[in-house]
């Protein structure tokens, strides 16, 4: 990395970055899955999001680092239009998946979440078995017409999700048994069933420990191959980890976004440098 | 100082407590020291006589089954879907939240006045006669205020994030409630349905207002049959001048109770199999 850095990053962000970009040269000129463009959200009269634009490229993971408050999850959550179900919320501007308009009205959400899954912050399994919490996306889309087939891609999916060696004896077990690094697993495994082509994570560890968080990071890093990821994260280290690029949000803004090495050791914008190195936020 | 008067606090409470469970004691005691010796095998299947010794609550004692059985499967489902539509969909709307208010006004009407409404409508303008039917379908009013505020209270504490999950992965509304939020709902449904069933069970007024205090010389066969229950078979005889039949309303008093505490128990064993579903 010869960017010239203008001031000491610490050195476990810049090294775990580099060393990570050499195991897998991103493609940085994918096509853009999602095209935002001039977006505004308010909650009531209170503008939480103002006039964001950004593309965010297939197979890449982006990651969404700010402050609480900053508006990240919210913006995340209006990519898969879950704030619709928040009463009194407004969105303005254009949101393009694959040059498709998802905020026209004749958009189907149901088939929007379809496409684009969601991992939430806190693990959130259903209070029913560890097989049932993969199944329901299968089942309430129709998506399978045999058990067999049922079985396979549940299995399929906890497998993709790192947690199949863990669960297989035991499919039949409420899920609220499992740890809260399994749960938060078995979260990601029931998204993937449905076969999504753009995965959103709402802080996946941020309730985890470390062991469970590494789990968590090295499945993002297989997932990638397969999904379009967006991760909201409040670990400036997992940033850096575990992301291509990074979009630094400030006060319902965005700041900054670009390459993940680059926010890390040469941002362009005073205040990013300033957040990144703990300096503020 | 302030010690002294938590304690005096705690004490004061503890006196009203005691107070209200030896009331309910000695009340039990005396029906049990009335009734208990009256109680036997006849006495449930026997019928209604005019010879206090040979008198039996057997079609009491069907009617009350018929009339509640009847209730519970009109209010559960209207109530819920009535509670549903509040809590789920309607929750912002100024029609909404009107019928709110009026349904917590509902449940404060005396049972009497329902009698009346159930006299009107059922028996007269539907035409459905002093029947099981009639009789269930004016209880059910009385039931539905108390049912449909427990299960919106009960809906409401379904977590936000189940039904995040379930619409993340692509759930309709629909699909959600049926699903997720309904199941996690049910135990505390059905709690406030067998608390309302258990205050149906004991109603005498809007039942008389109906007119089903009649003689009822058999037990009901189906939903349009005459019938009797408990609570008036209880009250006639105890407006009737010979002692002998005071005896025997002690011991109906007794069948009445165990009936209801069968019902809340049956409450507490289903609401405890739901709740450790899923989690075991």
């Amino acid at each position: 990395m010869n960017v010239e850095r203008r001031r000491p990053v610490p050195a476990s962000l810049a090294g775990v970055t580099t060393s990570r970009r050499g195991q897998s040269p991103a493609a940085f000129d994918a096509p853009v899955k999602v095209a935002v463009d001039g977006l505004n959200f308010y909650y009531g009269t209170k503008r939480a999001l103002d006039g964001i634009s950004i593309q965010i490229r297939s197979n890449l993971v982006t990651a969404l680092i700010g402050p609480s408050g900053c508006g990240k999850s919210t913006f995340l959550r209006t990519l898969n239009r879950m704030n619709d179900i928040i009463p009194d919320t407004r969105v303005e501007g254009t949101v393009l998946i694959d040059d498709q308009s998802i905020y026209e009205s004749r958009v189907d959400v149901v088939q929007l979440r379809r496409r684009v899954g969601m991992v939430f912050q806190k693990s959130n399994p259903f209070p029913k078995s560890i097989f049932e919490n993969v199944a329901y996306g299968l089942r309430i889309n129709g998506l399978v017409k045999t058990r067999a087939e049922l079985e396979g891609r549940v299995e399929e999916s906890l497998q993709q999700a790192a947690i199949w060696e863990e669960v297989k004896d035991r499919l039949q077990e409420s899920a609220l048994a499992l740890s809260g690094g399994q749960q938060q697993r078995l979260c990601i495994a029931r998204a993937l069933a449905i076969r999504p082509e753009i995965l959103l994570m709402d802080e996946p560890a941020s309730a985890l420990d470390p062991i469970a968080t590494q789990r968590i990071e090295e499945l993002i890093y297989e997932l990638k191959k397969k999904y379009t990821i967006v991760i909201v994260t409040h670990n400036m280290q997992q940033a850096a980890r575990v992301s291509d690029q990074t979009a630094f949000f400030w006060l319902g803004r965005l700041v900054e976004f670009d390459r993940t090495d680059k926010i890390f050791t040469a941002p362009a914008e005073k205040l990013t440098e300033d957040y990144v190195t703990g300096r503020c936020g | 100082m302030r010690k002294h008067a938590d304690r005096l606090f705690q004490a004061l409470s503890m006196a009203t407590l005691i107070i209200a469970l030896a009331a309910l004691g000695v009340l039990i005691f005396d029906i049990v020291k009335d009734g208990g010796s009256r109680l036997s095998w006849q006495f449930l299947t026997n019928i209604a006589s005019r010879n206090a010794d040979e008198a039996g609550v057997y079609h009491a004692l069907m009617g009350s089954i018929w009339v509640i059985l009847i209730t519970a499967a009109l209010s559960l489902p209207i109530g819920v879907a009535a509670a549903i539509y509040l809590e789920e969909y309607g929750t912002r709307s100024r029609v909404a939240r009107f019928i709110e208010l009026n349904i917590a006004n509902l449940a404060a009407v005396p049972s009497i006045i329902y009698g009346l409404l159930g006299l009107g409508l059922f028996v007269r303008i539907m035409a459905m006669g002093q029947s099981v039917m009639a009789g269930a379908s004016t209880l059910a009013l009385l039931a539905l205020p108390v049912v449909i505020l427990s299960t919106r209270e009960a809906l409401r504490t379904v977590p936000s994030t189940i039904r995040e999950g379930s619409y993340a992965l692509g759930a309709t509304k629909w699909q959600t409630i049926w699903n997720q939020v309904l199941p996690m709902a049910l135990p505390g449904i059905l709690t406030g349905l067998i608390l309302a069933l258990s205050r149906a069970i004991g109603e005498t007024a809007p039942l008389i207002a109906i007119g089903a205090l009649t003689y009822i010389p058999f037990a009901p066969d189906g939903i349009w049959s005459k019938f009797t229950v408990l609570p008036i078979q209880i009250f006639n005889w105890v407006s009737r001048p010979q002692p002998e039949f005071k005896v025997n309303a002690a011991a109906a008093i007794l069948v009445l109770l165990v009936l209801l505490l069968t019902m809340n128990a049956v409450a507490v064993v289903v609401r405890d199999r739901f709740q450790s579903r899923g989690r075991g």
